[in-house]
């Protein structure tokens, strides 16, 4: 028996296609993403929307808590380590979460380094903004990309623009002449055999969600046309007035994104999601500053 | 068969991977969300995934009732990893088999190994978070087994394993559902 092939990585992505990924900070919580149609859940102590909220210093949550969601469900559990933490990383291995998102939403430990993925058994998921960013992370070792979006801000804006960049920029490498590929790779700041890859292939090389600002049926729905494979949803679910319908009513809609009928029936009677945040505001001066620019 | 047109449940899962290998094998392959889907086709993958998510998705789709109907007329099924699962006595109750969830560990005892399935010799078999098989009725034949457990049974027309072919290369059970009727694997 072998472990931890890339594989065995790669492939835990793929059986998640499809699904949502909730953010979760309780037991309770996990049993009603999990009754509601997760594909996964992500442990956490505070959803991102309150992370932006307190401020100071965002880590790796306590192994207590990250224990007794991995008690309350049987779906696949995920939690976050600081980019370029590998110590926090190596915690996470050892407490067997099913996967590591190495994410922006904390705060980073290492500005110039991400974590080295290849050397873990248990998978990672990365956030991206663009095409380049999205395939030194591959580089790295991750098995899972999602386009960052702008977490916590119940806007979806910040999603749709990285998930147009980075399918934008698949479509653009798959149509240059393969002498043109050596440049492609320079300016994408990539490994330039990753990006023959991906030239050749036209997709990414591991399965692409989405995530960040995700608080509708609609919003989900929208993400899988423009080329999600699944969502995260972080403080969409648990900061809206009614978490268990608004839960399942974006599994339902990300299912049958392509049927606007179906969205609609999912979208009624929701209650009231959680409040957005424009991200012009954020970006201003004293505004707290953007997730998606922590990470190289 | 004439190109035949496989289906694949598509409420969540891998069920992509299984469309690229049913097209490697010369089947066209349509995504099964409703029951309407489920019309015209020859034969039906039920993919891995999450099987509670799996579950949710068939009940709210209504979908138990046309797939037992689908069952029943004898055409080809597959199923890997939770279509394992939803196939057995606790889900859809179609193959009389007892599927243990995740016995096989969290992510982190993930694994690969050969496998030795009766009829098509050996696979690389990729388990994922994968069940075992820890009972088995008189009509189920057991095709391979891992460490003691059942991981491959065939009942009639049903072949059930608790890996995932369509992450390899090797089509030989993806060849399974298009060219031998719902026949042994040969």
């Amino acid at each position: 028996m072998e472990t931890g092939t890339f594989r065995v990585k790669a492939g835990l992505a793929e059986m998640l296609k499809g699904g949502v990924i909730m953010d979760v900070v309780t037991p309770e919580q996990a049993k009603v993403a999990e009754e509601a149609g997760a594909a996964a859940v992500m442990a956490l102590e505070r959803v991102p929307a309150d992370i932006r909220r307190d401020g100071g210093v965002a880590r790796m949550s306590d192994p207590n808590m990250i224990e007794g969601i991995q008690q309350a469900v049987t779906i696949p559990v995920m939690a976050k380590a600081r980019i370029g933490h590998f110590a926090e990383a190596q915690v996470l291995q050892a407490l067997e979460v099913d996967y590591i998102d190495e994410s922006e939403v904390l705060t980073p430990a290492d500005e110039a380094h991400h974590i080295d993925k290849h050397a873990f058994n248990v998978p990672f998921v990365c956030g991206a903004t663009n095409l380049g960013e999205a395939l030194r992370r591959i580089a790295e070792g991750a098995a899972m990309i999602r386009s960052k979006g702008e977490a916590g801000t119940g806007n979806v804006v910040e999603a749709v623009r990285h998930i147009r960049m980075i399918k934008g920029e698949l479509r653009r490498l798959a149509s240059l002449d393969p002498v043109e590929l050596p440049t492609a790779a320079k300016e994408l700041q990539a490994p330039l055999e990753i990006v023959r890859e991906v030239a050749q292939n036209g997709k990414l090389p591991v399965v692409l969600f989405c995530a960040g600002g995700i608080a509708t049926p609609a919003d989900a729905a929208l993400m899988m046309q423009l080329g999600a494979e699944g969502n995260f949803v972080g403080s969409g679910i648990f900061k809206s007035s009614d978490p268990e319908r608004r839960a399942r009513a974006i599994v339902e809609a990300t299912t049958h994104f392509e049927d606007p009928e179906r969205v609609a029936a999912a979208s009624r009677e929701l209650g009231e999601p959680m409040a957005g945040l424009e991200i012009g505001e954020l970006d201003a001066p004293g505004g707290g500053g953007l997730l998606q620019n922590r990470g190289w | 068969m004439n190109r035949p047109t496989v289906g694949v449940l598509a409420l969540q899962g891998d069920f992509e991977a299984h469309a690229k290998a049913l097209a490697d094998v010369g089947a066209e392959a349509r995504t099964v969300r409703t029951r309407e889907q489920l019309e015209g086709i020859d034969a039906l993958v039920i993919p891995g995934g999450e099987s509670t998510t799996m579950t949710l998705g068939v009940e709210s789709e209504g979908l138990a009732e046309p797939l037992r109907d689908f069952v029943a007329s004898g055409r080809p099924v597959l199923g890997t990893c939770a279509g394992l699962i939803l196939l057995d006595r606790d889900h859809l109750g179609l193959l009389d088999v007892t599927a243990r969830r995740n016995a096989f560990g969290r992510q982190l005892q993930s694994f690969e190994a050969d496998v030795d399935l009766t009829g098509l010799g050996t696979l690389r078999g990729v388990f994922i978070r994968a069940p075992w098989i820890e009972s088995v009725g008189d009509g189920v034949e057991v095709l391979a087994e891992l460490d003691g457990h059942p991981i491959a049974v065939r009942q009639s027309n049903i072949l059930a394993v608790a890996f995932h072919p369509e992450l390899t290369d090797d089509r030989r059970v993806h060849r399974w559902v298009v060219t031998t009727n719902g026949g042994p694997p040969q």
